[in-house]
């Protein structure tokens, strides 16, 4: 324990202070700054993670999430400094400039060995988005119909080996950096298809393709391994547990649950894949 | 007196390297960097996929070296000519060339790469690997033609003047006397064209094609390991460390052969 940390826990325990004030001791001295949560997000932070590429306006679910969690920890609204990261970022080896960092990042056990990973926050299905005419075509919620499609992705997420494990497509994939380029691509006709999560899906379905189909979910609990988010945190991170005890308890009382009701779209009328 | 060069060149050499393998490991961070960057299982586990992946980087470039030599040829004869009739021509390969050495590479790619199969085109003519490597040949020759133009006038006018008197016509006089010379004399310059177009054919990964480049960053994300980005590194260096020794002894022979 840090000689500060020791010094606060003795200090609210002498002062007799209410339940409020001890919730914050398993975050203080273990902050990059002093009393203050410093949560990293993408640039841009897309919709409906983040409302508006405006994390501190607490809307969209990854925003609202990631105040909730520094309530959970003790920390006040104007006490939560926004800053962004890249994904390389968030792996490099070395000290971070955040605390924790939300942008969708999947728990793999590989990503697990680099940095730390808080408890999931949102358990992802993965949809199959495409054009109407690839519909019209005759694609179907079959893996067989899927087998036959021009398969693209954003390569740095989980979709590529997903896409191989749960299709494993004829043709080889063609892989882009973020998913702004993959619906470029699949306008452009390059690409028949590609995998995302499910709020991205119908987001990129309803706003950025005109024709947009999602031709069918894989459900979370009918991969092997579901894609989970979760907080990414440098490893060895002394915040974890406090982080991980915030989560437990917002997954207990149901707000991870009324937040993905408010802001994930409902995702019942996508048919399952069979 | 050589001998003794050598020796403290030796000397100096193994003190810079030893401080070097000695030093960074005491760094703090050492630990994580190794694991990040230097993982030998991550490292096993990845490098054939990407020596497989790199073939793409070497046919892309294979097919990308002839258009261009011929392109940028056309385009440097363009802006030497000489017939007033012909200025149109000249007006052209002079846009030409500012317009796409002034246009970073990796925007030429995305544009072209986007743009053109974004018209409807049907497949297989929208392929990235199509347009990528147009991006890439227009952007190239650009360069290149200019190379082969300071060639072309580094051939002395007296040549020129010398070839017209002997009863040569001007385009003969271009192909028999200027040309043969000004090419030669540019080599070593191209050379270092080649190096930099193995490099850039992996911005072609932006537009889809999963080379060396793209297939180490799904690597990367995989395994939140940058490892397989030095294997890529490596990969790359194989190819064009000894190009550039290749292209050094070019320049050292023609100096040789000046001198």
């Amino acid at each position: 324990m840090k000689l500060s940390t020791f010094l606060t826990s003795a200090a609210a325990l002498a002062l007799g202070t209410t339940a409020a004030l001890a919730q914050n001791d398993c975050a203080a001295g273990s902050t990059i700054e002093d009393g203050v949560l410093t949560i990293a997000t993408g640039n841009p932070a897309y919709y409906p993670w983040v409302m508006n590429d405006d994390p501190a306006s607490k809307e969209g679910f990854e925003a609202a999430v990631a105040h909730a969690v520094a309530n959970a920890m003790g920390f006040d609204d104007d006490q939560v400094v926004w800053t962004r990261s890249s994904f390389d970022q968030a792996i490099q080896p070395g000290a971070k400039n955040y605390d924790f960092n939300l942008q969708q990042f999947s728990i793999t056990e590989a990503r697990d060995e680099v940095i730390d990973f808080s408890l999931p926050y949102y358990s992802a299905a993965a949809a199959v988005l495409s054009r109407q005419p690839t519909a019209d075509a005759g694609a179907t919620n079959t893996v067989d119909s899927l087998k036959g499609l021009k398969w693209g992705a954003a390569a740095s997420t989980t979709a590529p080996a997903m896409i191989e494990n749960l299709i494993g497509p004829e043709d080889s994939l063609l892989l882009y950096d973020d998913s702004a380029d993959v619906v470029e691509a699949m306008k452009a006709n390059q690409i028949d298809a590609s995998l995302f999560d499910l709020p991205t899906a119908l987001y990129l379905s309803a706003v950025t393709l005109d024709d947009g189909v999602l031709i069918g979910q894989f459900p979370p609990e009918m991969s092997e391994n579901p894609d989970q988010f979760g907080l990414v945190m440098e490893e060895g991170s002394a915040l974890k547990a406090c982080v991980d005890a915030a989560i437990t308890t917002l997954t207990d009382d149901g707000t991870l649950a009324a937040l993905e009701a408010e802001w994930l779209a409902e995702a019942t009328g996508v048919p399952v894949i069979e | 007196m050589r001998r003794r060069s050598n020796i403290i060149a030796g000397v100096s050499t193994t003190l810079v390297v030893l401080a070097i393998v000695t030093l960074v490991p005491l760094a703090p961070g050492w630990a994580a960097v190794k694991k990040s960057f230097f993982n030998a299982e991550v490292f096993a586990q990845t490098f054939p996929r990407l020596v497989q992946a790199f073939l793409w980087d070497i046919a892309i470039f294979l097919w990308s070296v002839p258009l261009i030599t011929v392109i940028a040829l056309a385009i440097a004869l363009a802006r030497d000519t000489k017939n007033p009739a012909l200025f149109p021509l000249k007006l052209f390969g002079i846009l030409y060339t500012d317009i796409f050495r002034g246009i970073p590479v990796i925007l030429v790619v995305y544009l072209i790469g986007f743009g053109i199969p974004g018209l409807g085109l049907p497949r297989p003519w929208n392929s990235p690997y199509i347009w990528g490597t147009v991006a890439l040949v227009l952007t190239y020759s650009a360069y290149v033609a200019e190379i082969f133009r300071s060639g072309i006038e580094s051939i002395h006018d007296s040549q020129r003047a010398a070839a017209a008197s002997l009863g040569l016509s001007q385009s003969d006089t271009m192909r028999f006397v200027v040309l043969p010379q000004a090419i030669r004399r540019v080599v070593p310059a191209n050379m270092n064209m080649l190096i930099a177009l193995q490099k850039d054919v992996a911005l072609l990964s932006f537009i889809g094609p999963v080379e060396v480049l793209r297939q180490a960053g799904v690597f990367k994300s995989l395994l939140a390991n940058f490892t397989p980005y030095v294997g890529a590194a490596l990969i790359f260096l194989s190819v064009t460390i000894p190009a550039t020794r290749y292209a050094d002894y070019l320049i050292a022979r023609q100096r040789r052969e000046r001198s």
